[in-house]
């Protein structure tokens, strides 16, 4: 079977590397309180969703 | 390819899938609402809605089918009579899935599954919006027969 000739150096692994990159959560603000929210989610501090009340939150 | 390959394993095997959804849709109709996560939430979805038809046609061939998938005779009694004249016309779409965020622990992103005409808080503003629009309708209408009376007298007067 083929096999890699030369060991890989720590600087060619971490130059690959350094495409890898965490995403962002898309977050936006609620449009019912302003309290930032992820987006397709309901509100977790008010509850809302798409402009209506899906359920009235614990606290 | 997976062609032809439908619904969610969930980690399970089939008897226990089927439990799984069971309990669920049992739970669903009793509270109306329950909080799953998400690939559960959506999977119950296909189960129970045809469960939800079949309890809107009502005889006792479709009770009997029910009654198969569903093991607590109260849930089921409840589905035949309250839900199924609340649900009144609605054809299929029955529930709702709305996402939650992730769940401490283990990160598995939750939702709530809701049967749709069970949800007083959010229905209440629709019929809230509802009134709104057939009041702002009454409105446009009242001024304009306003409208249309104030021109004629101003005719009249002009006739005059």
């Amino acid at each position: 079977m083929p096999n890699p000739k030369r060991r890989m150096s720590k600087t060619r692994r971490d130059k690959r590397r350094t495409h890898y990159k965490a995403q962002a959560s898309s977050v936006t603000a609620c449009a019912n309180c302003n309290e930032t929210k992820l987006t397709h989610h309901a509100c977790p501090s008010c509850g809302y969703y798409s402009g209506r009340s899906m359920f009235i939150p614990k606290s | 390819m997976r062609h032809n390959v439908k619904g969610r394993k969930l980690s399970r095997t089939s008897a226990h899938k089927l439990a799984l959804m069971r309990n669920l849709s049992t739970s669903l109709l009793k509270h109306k609402r329950i909080r799953t996560t998400l690939a559960k939430a959506k999977e119950l979805r296909t189960f129970v809605e045809p469960l939800i038809t079949k309890a809107r046609r009502s005889d006792l061939h479709n009770k009997k089918l029910v009654m198969e998938q569903l093991k607590d005779k109260e849930v089921v009694k409840e589905l035949f009579s309250d839900i199924v004249t609340t649900i009144g016309e609605r054809k299929g779409g029955y529930t709702r899935v709305v996402k939650l965020g992730r769940r401490l622990g283990d990160s598995a992103e939750m939702a709530m599954i809701e049967l749709v005409d069970y949800n007083e808080i959010s229905n209440q503003k629709a019929v809230e919006k509802k009134d709104n629009k057939v009041e702002k309708k009454k409105e446009k209408a009242e001024k304009k027969a306003e409208k249309v009376e104030d021109a004629k007298v101003v005719e009249e007067t002009k006739n005059k």
